[in-house]
């Protein structure tokens, strides 16, 4: 259990939503599995990134692209105090990218599609994105610039990452529907090949199609021919939503959850819309007894602690956790999502101990991170924080998705807990299932 | 164009290396930016971040506090930290926005040092420079406001610059301090490696300061107004450690402040090249040079070269003109990422290095 520090742990029935904890000052701990904005970037094929800000602010992502082994794809305009002083920052980001450009299309590798990441700086400064990408399209008229973002103190717009997950899919353009084919956008991996969003479209002779599957550009325009849009993480729906009304389709939303009731809710939306016939779900919701049994068995009342980097879902999975009698006993997050209210009313009344952490707060910068039992940890984040080999390396859910994710993470759970990891070495590599050089 | 760069990365920013640089002294850092700085540097610059609680925090700053000058958002958050870790020190870095904004640093520094009793210092950053300006003015700072007066002992050294982002393979720092035993030397303190606060408050005691990288610099200049101290530029490495160690001792006698990586170069045409900080830079060229006779040119990417550079080396500013550079090189030392810009002819001999290629520079 953590000791209590005050601020930045809270028991679940004394949580507020939808933020935990009052704002103060933030670190980062070293887990940095969670993909990033250039990770994101990297799924459109052929397209090259340009970032367009200070040193400092430059410094992760061009790294981030160099330990991915794609530094081919990325380049920089660094802006300096100068510019700032003279006025010069929308013309040294127009000229910066043209100049970039320029150089590619002499080396004869001129992308077919650029995404560009301008900053606060341009923001508080008042430059005209607009006039810069007339300029460039001007000058490249054959290359699709994609507006991206990557200002992070406008918090109260959509974050960054919800944004690029909209413009990255801005390039594909309305054509005829192919009624066979349903996409998945705005997810950074592909869903597992057993799941029951698959097996549900393979019943019925549909296709799925992703960004991940797509080695060339081309192909990945392609997806514009989906008749159906498909969302399965948080972070995705905007984009999904903007991308089905803009070519005229259908979009469904159908998060990955750890609730039997609506994951049997999810698939019967499908199946109408797709015109499939109902089915009922005992033998899949049997099959999931089962496989939380075993974990259980095998895990005993050994403490759990959870954290939102593994899943968008922590509290539900927490719930459904205790529902089969395992001792989750903290769950690291800030905030609760409006998916997860119901989640945490049944932990309010359910599980009231069940502590709720700050992954950010300065306490848990310098809070013990022992634990005296050996502890299992759902998510890299957690398992830095109690200091345990015995965790779950999963992010945004991996692939996982309906009942066949519930017993792949059973099992993932079972491993985690009979195979001690490194997590010294695991858990500082970014973009977990990206190329990296690590 | 210089500001643009096709595939090389970028040296490591100035509020990293003030981060770099204080990070073992006992003090709470808190970088006044809106996301992203705390997590690039614990990513990719800092070595010690997952085993050491190092206090560093970024403030979270929103548009709306930064649009509207709420700085009482950041003196709270700072103070109530503060009375919470009890740290020595407090050091505040700025970046790009408050920059933009001209949000009053010293003021706010003061404010909070009022408010808690703890040393509070401005670390004049933007995100705008390269880590040798940041750790350079992170370390004066730290000399402006915590050395004690003292008078100078004999045969008592510090080293000044030592940071993972120069010195990031293991053992370096402690080769570092071997060295000025052998040259005869008791170290009293290495900025900032492996020394407490309190050792490095009597750094006034030196005879003479080893600045082993351009970060070292403004703290060797401080002190050198301060105490007389003179000081010497170079990094011990193999085949000019000997010469060093003399020049070091007849720094010590003379009180001449002395650059053996700049003055007792090998002049002439060069095709071999070194590629990186001054300082390191300098001193790989001057040993080649004693090892082959033959004149070897410093390549500079950084800002900090002051007056480090010998006549015939470069100071470059960015891709093109490093490019620019190494155009008749045969022979490239430096890191791997820089291998885009080498002729295709030249042989790469690689040098990582921590605040060019991150920590990338330990895998290999």
């Amino acid at each position: 259990m953590l000791k209590r520090l005050g601020p930045s742990v809270v028991d679940a029935k004394d949580a507020t939503t939808p933020v935990l904890f009052d704002s103060k000052l933030e670190f980062n701990p070293p887990a940095h599995g969670v993909w990033n904005i250039v990770h994101v970037g990297m799924l459109v094929p052929e397209a090259h990134q340009i970032y367009v800000c200070a040193i400092n602010c430059m410094r992760g992502v061009v790294l981030t692209a160099a330990e991915m082994g794609e530094s081919e794809r990325f380049s920089c305009v660094v802006l300096k105090e100068s510019d700032i002083v003279r006025g010069t920052v929308e013309q040294v980001t127009i000229e910066g990218i043209a100049d970039v450009l320029r150089k590619l299309d002499a080396r004869g590798t001129l992308p077919p599609c650029v995404i560009v990441f301008p900053v606060c700086t341009h923001h508080f400064l008042g430059v005209s994105m607009a006039r810069v990408y007339r300029e460039l399209r001007s000058e490249f008229p054959g290359v699709d610039f994609v507006e991206a973002w990557m200002d992070p103190i406008m918090k109260r717009r959509l974050s960054p990452d919800v944004r690029l997950r909209k413009a990255m899919y801005d390039p594909l353009e309305p054509c005829e529907a192919d009624d066979a084919l349903v996409a998945l956008v705005g997810s950074d991996f592909a869903l597992d090949t057993d799941c029951d969003l698959r097996s549900v479209l393979a019943t019925g002779g549909y296709r799925l199609v992703d960004a991940q599957g797509c080695s060339t550009y081309a192909e990945y325009k392609g997806l514009a021919a989906a008749g159906t849009f498909v969302s399965v993480y948080p972070n995705a729906v905007y984009g999904a939503s903007k991308l089905a009304k803009r070519l005229g389709r259908r979009h469904l939303y159908l998060p990955a959850s750890f609730d039997y009731g609506e994951i049997a809710d999810e698939c019967d939306e499908l199946r109408a819309i797709l015109r499939l016939p109902t089915v009922d779900y005992v033998n899949q919701i049997s099959r999931c007894e089962e496989a939380l049994a075993v974990a259980r068995t095998r895990i005993g009342d050994a403490p759990i602690a959870i954290d939102a980097s593994l899943h968008p879902r922590p509290l539900g999975l927490a719930r459904l956790l205790l529902e089969h009698g395992f001792r989750v006993e903290e769950v690291y997050l800030d905030g609760v999502s409006g998916e997860e209210i119901a989640a945490l009313d049944w932990l309010r009344e359910h599980a009231p101990h069940v502590q709720l952490s700050s992954i950010v707060l300065p306490e848990l910068r310098v809070s013990p991170r022992e634990r005296e039992v050996k502890t299992l940890a759902l998510g890299q984040k957690a398992a830095w924080f109690c200091g345990t080999p015995y965790f779950v390396n999963l992010v945004e859910g991996g692939g996982l998705w309906g009942y066949a994710g519930i017993r792949s993470l059973a099992q993932l759970m079972c491993e985690a807990w009979t195979t001690p990891k490194d997590t010294r070495d695991l858990i500082p590599r970014k973009g977990l299932g990206c190329a990296s050089c690590f | 164009m210089n500001r643009s760069q096709r595939i090389l990365p970028v040296y490591t920013g100035d509020v990293s290396g003030a981060c770099s640089a204080l990070f073992e002294l006992g003090g709470m850092v808190v970088i006044h930016d809106p996301s992203g700085c705390n997590s690039t540097y614990n990513t990719h610059d800092e070595t010690r971040w997952y085993d050491h609680n190092s206090m560093i925090f970024i403030s979270a700053l929103m548009e709306r506090d930064a649009i509207l000058g709420n700085d009482n958002k950041l003196v709270d958050d700072v103070v109530d930290a503060a009375l919470e870790l009890k740290p020595r020190f407090i050091a505040i870095c700025n970046s790009p926005i408050p920059f933009i904004s001209g949000t009053d640093f010293p003021a706010l520094c003061k404010i909070i040092e009022r408010r808690t009793n703890i040393p509070c210092l401005y670390v004049r950053t933007n995100g705008m420079h390269d880590y040798t300006v940041g750790a350079g003015r992170a370390l004066a700072e730290v000399a402006h406001r915590f050395v004690l007066p003292t008078k100078p002992r004999e045969q008592v050294a510090n080293i000044l610059g030592a940071t993972p982002l120069d010195f990031c393979e293991p053992g370096a720092v402690d080769r570092l301090r071997a060295f000025v035993g052998d040259a005869g030397f008791e170290l009293l303190s290495c900025w900032a490696m492996g020394s407490t606060l309190d050792e490095l408050m009597r750094s006034g005691e030196a005879a003479v300061n080893l600045v082993v990288s351009s970060v070292g610099i403004p703290v060797a200049r401080l002190l050198r107004e301060r105490f007389g101290t003179p000081y010497v530029v170079g990094v011990p490495i193999d085949g000019f450690a000997v010469p060093l160690a003399d020049v070091l001792t007849r720094a010590a006698k003379t009180g001449e402040c002395l650059l053996p990586t700049r003055d007792a170069r090998v002049q002439g045409e060069a095709t071999c090249y070194v590629v990186g900080e001054p300082v390191a830079a300098t001193s790989r060229a001057a040993a080649l040079e004693i090892a082959a006779g033959e004149p070897v040119r410093a390549v500079c990417a950084v800002e900090s070269a002051f007056d480090l550079l010998g006549p015939i080396d470069v100071r470059a500013d960015g891709e093109e003109e490093v490019e620019q550079a190494l155009t008749n090189a045969s022979t490239v030392y430096a890191d791997k990422l820089y291998a885009p810009v080498c002729p295709a002819s030249a042989r790469l001999m690689p040098l990582p290095h921590l605040a060019f290629s991150g920590r990338q520079a330990l895998a290999r």
